[in-house]
């Protein structure tokens, strides 16, 4: 790799102050799987890397009465193996138990996922259906991002020069919430989404009526698409398999797919089809508790 | 250079290092470990495997800077000088590798399942292994292997401790490396 300076702030403002001296000749480090491959790739050309792992909020995760804040450098393994966050979060644990094997989900992050930006990130479409909110600190101060506004392109996202993502914040879910993530793959592990989906329902008390529905679609567009429609039409409806039939098939239409070397446009817009029926099922089972 | 101190194997380490330098050319170059193995640099063949801080970790996406202040442990850490580890001696004896590159990972990743999950299944030692790739074997030679290691150690530390395996599979979860060496060594002892 190209000589850089190695950065260790112990605060927010510390980090902010490093990303800001070096600009764009400086990155974040949180977890590495995707940095250190991408910099020896040679897409960076940086003076220093900033591991933003020695700030306490970037390595926290708080599960309080108003929900879940996860700092943005925690790896995968410790959200999934929290018991409290897998029984509430359930789309969290889908994404975070499946990027990678063991040795990346030792180190890889949910903020780190989000922040690389890729269009067929496993975790950000899950935290768009938990409501999900990227929390991000740079030389102006603090803003919050809703994570189905933060990608802007493949790659691209938020993000101005000198900030980076501290925490992403997470609203309790209610007790009739349910939440699931599926991926195809032609692997059965370690591979990149040909499609992902995400959904969550939140049900009526007695579990028959959707009250709630978010839809998100990975893998099919240049950034992880937040299906617009397809949620909001499920509002109201009947928890059945019309209903989730019906849904699918808006989100299919949401999908806008490229073929490339890990699939076609009509293979990705059938698995949009398909998982979204699954991962709507799943959520609804979920939400009534089986 | 960034100034490390860590703690290798047991032995206490100290170092400077470049900053981009990855942890794997650390380990290789600075420390003159050889054991793990540099494969894809991608983090998708877990040559590199090493454990750092009680997790399974490629090295190759880790700075060594990184480590100032862990502990790690290579495919060097496994054995004693008297015996090998129960994962290395079952490899030999179910012949669970053909070139070799593979194998100081395998046997890494694997130990570190062995010793949070001494009874794991099949299925479940496929998945955690799932980022360990071998060209040669097919797997399903490692896994028998990892599974005669599992069998391995339950039996000696039963007839060692002389208790029911509930404590035993507690006392080998314990992140002391003691525990592993100890079965290792009767491991090989009753061959």
């Amino acid at each position: 790799m190209h000589p850089f300076a190695y950065v260790e702030p112990k605060t927010v403002k510390e980090a902010v102050a490093a990303l800001s001296k070096y600009g764009d000749k400086a990155r974040p480090l949180a977890g590495g799987t995707d940095l250190l491959v991408q910099t020896r790739a040679g897409r960076f050309n940086l003076d220093a890397v900033v591991n933003l792992k020695k700030i306490p909020e970037l390595m926290s995760v708080k599960l309080d009465a108003n929900g879940l804040e996860v700092g943005a450098a925690v790896p995968c393994y410790r959200v999934y193996e929290d018991p409290k966050v897998s029984a509430a979060f359930p789309g969290l644990i889908d994404a975070a138990s499946l990027i990678g094997g063991i040795q990346i989900q030792s180190r890889a992050s949910m903020g780190g996922n989000l922040c690389n930006s890729s269009p067929s990130a496993d975790a950000t479409c899950p935290m768009i259906v938990h409501n999900g909110v990227a929390v991000i600190a740079g030389p102006k101060g603090t803003r919050k991002v809703a994570i189905e506004e933060f990608c802007t392109g493949p790659g691209k996202n938020a993000l101005a020069a000198g900030e980076f993502v501290v925490t992403l914040q997470f609203p309790k879910p209610s007790p009739t919430f349910g939440a699931a993530y599926e991926r195809f793959i032609p692997r059965n592990e370690m591979d990149i989404a040909v499609v992902g989906v995400a959904s969550s329902v939140t049900l009526d008390a007695a579990g028959k009526t959707i009250k709630n529905a978010r839809i998100a679609l990975a893998a099919v567009g240049p950034i992880p698409i937040y299906a617009v429609a397809a949620s909001e039409w499920l509002k109201g409806k009947p928890a059945n398999e019309a209903s989730i039939a019906q849904a699918a098939a808006m989100a299919k239409a949401a999908a806008r797919p490229i073929t490339d070397m890990r699939g076609t446009i009509e293979q990705r817009k059938h698995l949009v089809e398909v998982l979204a029926r699954r991962t709507l099922t799943k959520a609804i089972e979920r939400a009534r508790g089986k | 250079m960034v100034h490390v101190k860590t703690t290798i194997n047991g032995q206490p380490a100290e170092f400077l290092v470049p900053a981009y330098l990855s942890l794997l050319d650390t380990i290789r170059e600075v420390v003159g470990l050889t054991g793990a193995k540099e494969g894809c640099l991608d983090g998708n063949c877990g040559a590199c495997t090493v454990i750092l801080n009680g997790r399974i970790v490629d090295s190759c996406l880790v700075l060594g800077a990184e480590a100032n202040g862990g502990e790690i442990t290579t495919v060097e850490g496994l054995a004693t000088p008297d015996a090998l580890h129960p994962l290395q001696q079952a490899f030999l004896e179910e012949a669970a590798l053909q070139c070799g590159i593979c194998t100081p990972g395998f046997l890494v990743s694997a130990a570190a399942l062995l010793k949070r999950e001494p009874k794991a299944n099949e299925q479940r030692i496929r998945h955690w292994l799932a980022g360990n790739l071998c060209r040669c074997t097919g797997y399903d030679k490692i896994v028998r292997a990892v599974i005669k290691a599992e069998d391995m150690s339950s039996q000696l530390s039963k007839s060692k401790a002389k208790v029911a395996a509930k404590p035993t599979a507690k006392s080998s979860a314990s992140p002391k490396a003691s525990s592993v060496r100890s079965s290792g060594r009767s491991g090989s002892g009753r061959k």
